[in-house]
């Protein structure tokens, strides 16, 4: 039964993904997208990576995806008429999926990875441990510099956002 | 029971969502009735006190008596919105409005299978949670399932092409984003506190409920008394998640008629509050699991006590009736606490609810899981 279902979730992770590029309706394609994440993080249950499967929900099926919605509603209450192409647009969209088709074709003509050993993977998947302990001693500096990168893309914004000051009131 | 674990494992879990749905369905449909009799009673009035069918006004004592009690109202309401016209207003989007209180069900029922919900002792004498799906992550688990459930409060308000509605949908996606940070900085103490080192590491809540039930004034004190903020914060920000008063800002009838459900009516209305029970109970229980000790009677009294002082331990079955029956009396009366803020406190509005979630309960929340964080390392080390 779990051949089948992990095939269903390929199928319909796919489909939502072509949905998000295809709509010309903005809600439309947010919430493609949302599904989109639920299928994938119905793949890791499957694969029995619990806790990317959770941490994909709640950062970007439950913040990420709704903050796309507001905004898209506060720009645009209707979901929105599509603006007109831009040439130069899909001169660069065609370029960006010729790059991603590349890269794809490479990776299923010589990017096979050799299987971990049957051993090496735990019964119910990684415990916790084993993901929380590589990234405070491993992975602390690229953490940390993403950490960083995010702090100051906020500070950015907030600056970006601020309305010019008016000058002391008369 | 062995019966049971004979049948495929489609079946399995096929009656595994139908004993929930069965469950917590009619828990959530008594809920709606006791909250008006809650409000009643603080207000000092009856309450529905009229509703009866012929058969039980036949019965003597029994019948007027359960007819004060206002019991059949829960079924008389019930029927009301199964039977009225379910009608979908012409100006709406059809599939998004239809859709949007079915997405509300979705991860109300769905959180349900991580909160463990009783104990009993296995031979070997260890407490074993009774739980539908044990996972590593549970808290993880309802903290990203339940933040799904935002999407039919969005999509309702957008959907329905209303201006109080939009403006209700745009006020619960701002609501529950910003309750959601306090929400989870609040709990990391918790878990900081009961994964001590050496020992293997979890998210799971039957963990936080074993730990306030070990021996001595430490171990059998629950949580609420060590870390008094973390609870306090928990549960302010579960009343904004919960949408409940006095953060109701996203209903708020007051400015709003209804807010994202003004153009909703029957079940797809009833849809929308059952499934606010359901987030409530949810948020009881991991609360009580949490911070009040989950399945032991008392402070300082384990269950594993009282299963001593009746001679239970050897009965799985009714130690795990008794435990069922504690951890539900203390989520009900949560629900109760809900109820009674709900109908004293006044509501905020929408721009204090704001300043208190980013100005005061995010900072204290961030402040509280600091000195925690040092005093459980100075602790542990």
């Amino acid at each position: 039964m779990f051949p089948a279902i992990f095939t269903f979730l390929v199928l319909f992770t796919a489909v939502c993904a072509a949905g998000v590029i295809v709509c010309r309706n903005t809600v439309n394609a947010a919430m493609c997208l949302l599904l989109c994440l639920v299928g994938v993080a119905g793949l890791f249950v499957c694969l029995e990576a619990y806790l990317l499967a959770f941490l994909l929900l709640l950062v970007y099926a439950g913040a990420v995806v709704t903050l796309f919605l507001f905004i898209v509603m506060l720009i645009d209450v209707r979901g929105g008429a599509p603006r007109a192409r831009n040439p130069l647009a899909t001169v660069a969209g065609i370029i960006a999926a010729a790059l991603v088709v590349g890269g794809l074709a490479s990776f299923w003509v010589r990017g096979h990875l050799a299987a971990p050993a049957a051993s090496a993977t735990p019964a119910l998947g990684a415990s916790l441990k084993a993901y929380a302990y590589p990234l405070f001693t491993a992975y602390l500096l690229p953490v940390q510099v993403l950490g960083f990168l995010l702090l100051v893309a906020m500070i950015g914004v907030v600056v970006l956002s601020r309305k010019p000051d008016p000058g002391p009131k008369p | 029971m062995s019966l049971f674990f004979q049948l495929p494992v489609v079946i399995q879990m096929a009656l595994k969502g139908l004993a929930v749905i069965c469950v917590i369905f009619p828990i959530a449909g008594a809920c709606s009735m006791a909250e008006r009799k809650v409000c009643a009673w603080i207000q000092d009035r009856p309450g529905p006190n009229r509703a009866i069918p012929p058969w039980f006004a036949w019965m003597p004592i029994v019948g007027p008596a359960l007819q004060k009690l206002g019991a059949f109202q829960l079924i008389a309401d019930g029927l009301k919105f199964l039977f009225k016209e379910n009608q979908v207003p012409g100006h709406v989007n059809r599939f998004y409005f239809v859709a949007a209180p079915f997405l509300a069900m979705i991860p109300a029922l769905s959180t349900v299978t991580v909160v463990p919900f009783g104990a009993y002792i296995d031979p070997s004498g260890h407490t074993v949670p009774l739980i539908l799906a044990n996972l590593d992550v549970g808290i993880l688990a309802v903290f990203a399932v339940a933040s799904l459930g935002i999407y039919s409060m969005i999509l309702a308000g957008w959907s329905s092409n209303s201006k109080y509605s939009f403006l209700g949908g745009v006020r619960a996606s701002a609501q529950l984003i910003s309750y959601e940070l306090s929400l989870t900085l609040a709990v990391i103490p918790v878990f900081l506190w009961i994964n001590a080192p050496g020992r293997e590491g979890t998210l799971g809540l039957g963990r936080a409920v074993e730990f306030q039930s070990q021996p001595g004034f430490w171990g059998g004190s629950w949580f609420i008394f060590i870390m008094p903020v973390s609870a306090l914060v928990f549960l302010i920000a579960l009343f904004a998640e919960t949408n409940r008063l006095p953060f109701d800002t996203i209903e708020s009838e007051a400015d709003l008629v209804g807010g994202f459900h003004t153009e909703y009516g029957a079940f797809k209305w009833g849809l929308f509050f059952v499934a606010e029970y359901l987030n409530m109970i949810i948020g009881s229980a991991v609360f009580v699991l949490l911070f009040f000790g989950g399945w032991n009677p008392l402070p300082w009294v384990p269950l594993s006590a009282v299963a001593g002082w009746f001679g239970l331990a050897g009965h799985p079955v009714v130690l795990g009736f008794v435990s069922v029956c504690i951890f539900l009396a203390k989520v009900l009366f949560m629900i109760f606490f809900f109820m009674w803020v709900r109908w004293t406190v006044p509501r905020f509005r929408y721009d204090q609810v704001m300043r208190i979630g980013w100005r005061i309960l995010l900072p204290l929340a961030i402040a509280n899981l600091l000195v925690y964080a040092i005093g459980i390392a100075l602790i542990q080390h």
